[in-house]
């Protein structure tokens, strides 16, 4: 291969320093908090005391897997019909979609608060017709929706995007060869939207499983997630050292999923 | 015609976008293991005509039969044609094995079946070797011959084939031309052919269909629509053509450019206007004197083959191909020979093509629009 000349060798320079100040240091500094305790002295009780919080990494896991799966099943068909629509509609569908990210994420949660708690709105209508108030705030149910109603644009996008790029031709072409519209969805459009679908996933997995701010909200201060947890340790408990093994253990979770994820989908030229 | 041997019947088919005609009343039939061109440029409705025969389009009136059947309503995965596409449309995530066998598989063909159909097509599209090869990794020639593979392994009564040469380079178009053409022969099935390109049409096909503004101009074998052109369009689409503006004396007697030539055409009313083909390579130039025409040379361009003189006669610019060198300005003399003419009856393309005052409709309009600035 050529030698890149000294122009292409600085023009990387800004982006190798960004990346060493705000990517790796912090990396090496989380790592370094994770295994030293309160005296600076390496330690592997971080580390082990984390078995106390098997559960809530596992109702994270959980959580976040169901929000996931719900937003494909919400967002595979929805951008199937976008991608297939003319370039106006495929715009106002695009702007929809965009619309409620543009308001802040405490806002809108904020919001899905009143509209769900005991005196909410929801009961508010359901009194009027004489129906028992709903519990709502405090279930799971409250905070998977909670993660579904805020992540579900990063389902949608990446799914669309390689869903526009499926050639017109190519389905015609699967058509033309003997395929119905059940076989032409399995053979060719599935396969070609796989990588949306992994980066999808990802995209609304990684935040919602590392979500606070919903479950302390929607949680009603009963469910307490992994994000939770970490939070309470730097806030709360000023326990540094367990809030970064936690953060830590998190991030190689998630990690090993997001690979096992993309083996699992056999395509290996895909995020992470 | 045959009745028994109709495969395709196209009956009074019209279909609009946007309230344009993009096929007008367009009935055509085709024989089985006919290799058909429809031939026309961009717009004039051929693809359309493709599109609905294979199923993508329903036409908003008129009838298609396939082997007899009536294809309404019938979608194109239940329709005994196979396409090739423009691009092909090969399937990226499939390598070439799997492409080919595409169409096996859905039909549940058992497995030791689809290797072996599969193999068989290998050959005949001269892919051997190539089965675990992924599609992006295929030259343009290699791509097309994947997509022919993949639509004849489900031996198709007829194949549709949508300007399937126009992204390859000249000469192996030239190859694949020969090569689509021996296939066809092998296989004895129906090919429509889709281009806008003549020279590919005159030397592929059994059949060529003229089109133009959704409507068939001409249908004919290649050596009937080049020299008895039923219209200024088709005489100025296929090859080149001086047409002139003539008047049918009598049988056998055409007058234009001044001079009373006689030719082999009859069945004209006596007095009836015409218009009149003679083709550049069917002119002679001779000294002025001995000429049945006198012009001035006004273009000389060296093709290689021929120069291509341009020789202007009371205003009409007339093309000539000869091998022998003239000077720009000089005067010289045209001589026409009886069968180098052939008359026409008027149509509504009269008087639009066929001077050679320059090439293209857009130089003309261009020229146009800047005598009208200057007259401002």
């Amino acid at each position: 291969m050529k030698k890149k000349s000294l122009l292409q060798q600085a023009a990387g320079a800004p982006y190798i320093v960004w990346a060493a100040l705000f990517i790796i240091i912090p990396l090496v500094i989380v790592v370094y908090y994770a295994f030293t305790d309160k005296t600076g002295a390496l330690t592997m009780d971080n580390i082990v005391s984390l078995a106390d919080y098997k559960e809530t990494f596992l109702i994270s896991f959980e959580y976040a897997f169901i929000a996931s799966l719900i937003c494909l099943a919400i967002a595979y068909p929805f951008a199937y019909i976008m991608s297939r629509r003319g370039p106006a509609a495929q715009r106002i569908m695009m702007m929809l979609v965009m619309l409620p990210m543009w308001m802040n994420l405490l806002i809108r949660t904020y919001s899905w608060m009143n509209i769900l708690e005991k005196n909410g709105i929801i009961n508010n209508i359901l009194e009027n017709f004489g129906v028992e108030p709903l519990k709502m705030i405090g279930t799971p149910g409250a905070v998977i929706f909670g993660m579904i109603y805020n992540y579900i644009p990063y389902m949608i996008i990446p799914i669309y995007n390689v869903m526009s790029k499926i050639e017109p031709s190519l389905l015609e072409a699967a058509e033309d060869l003997g395929s119905g519209a059940l076989s032409k969805l399995r053979r060719v459009i599935l396969p070609l939207s796989m990588p949306g679908v992994i980066s999808g996933f990802t995209m609304v997995f990684v935040p919602s499983v590392s979500t606070f701010y919903i479950s302390q909200k929607l949680g009603g201060g009963k469910i307490m997630l992994i994000g939770d947890a970490i939070e309470r340790q730097m806030q709360t408990s000023y326990n540094y050292n367990l809030g970064a093994s936690l953060s830590l253990v998190l991030m190689v979770v998630i990690l090993v999923s997001m690979v096992i994820l993309n083996r699992f989908a056999g395509d290996d030229d895909l995020l992470i | 015609m045959d009745q028994e041997n109709i495969i395709i019947a196209l009956k009074n088919i019209t279909v609009e976008f946007d309230g344009e005609k993009v096929l007008d009343d367009l009935s055509l039939t085709i024989r089985d293991g006919e290799f058909v061109t429809l031939l026309g440029s961009s717009g004039c409705g051929k693809t359309t005509t493709l599109r609905i025969i294979a199923g993508f389009l329903e036409p908003d009136s008129g009838e298609l039969f396939l082997n007899g059947k009536n294809m309404h309503g019938v979608p194109p995965h239940k329709r005994e044609v196979n396409t090739i596409f423009q691009r092909y449309a090969l399937f990226p995530h499939y390598n070439v094995f799997e492409n080919i066998a595409y169409g096996l598989r859905i039909r549940k063909v058992p497995e030791p079946e689809i290797k072996e159909r599969v193999t068989e097509m290998l050959r005949l599209v001269n892919l051997q070797g190539f089965e675990k090869r992924g599609v992006s990794r295929l030259s343009g020639g290699q791509q097309q011959r994947v997509a022919i593979a993949r639509a004849l392994v489900l031996r198709p009564k007829v194949l549709l084939l949508d300007e399937p040469l126009a992204a390859l380079d000249l000469k192996l178009r030239k190859d694949m031309q020969n090569e689509l053409k021996n296939i066809q022969k092998q296989l004895g099935i129906t090919f429509i052919f889709v281009t806008h390109d003549q020279e590919e049409a005159l030397s592929m096909s059994d059949t060529v269909v003229v089109m133009n503004e959704g409507k068939i101009q001409q249908i004919g074998s290649p050596i009937d629509i080049y020299n008895e052109p039923q219209n200024a369009f088709v005489a100025d689409f296929i090859g080149e053509s001086n047409i002139i503006d003539g008047i049918m004396k009598a049988d056998y007697q055409a007058s234009f450019a001044g001079h009373t030539f006689s030719c082999l055409d009859a069945g004209f009313a006596p007095g009836e206007e015409v218009d009149v083909v003679i083709r550049p390579e069917d002119v002679d130039i001779v000294p002025p004197e001995k000429g049945m025409l006198q012009g001035t040379v006004t273009s000389v361009t060296f093709l290689g083959v021929h120069f291509e003189i341009i020789v202007d006669i009371h205003g009409f610019k007339w093309m000539i191909q000869t091998t022998d060198e003239h000077k720009v300005d000089e005067k010289v003399g045209l001589f026409i020979e009886p069968d180098a003419i052939h008359v026409m009856k008027k149509s509504k393309y009269s008087g639009q093509f066929g001077d050679y005052s320059s090439y293209s409709d857009e130089i003309d309009t261009l020229n146009v629009l800047d005598d009208e600035d200057e007259a401002e």
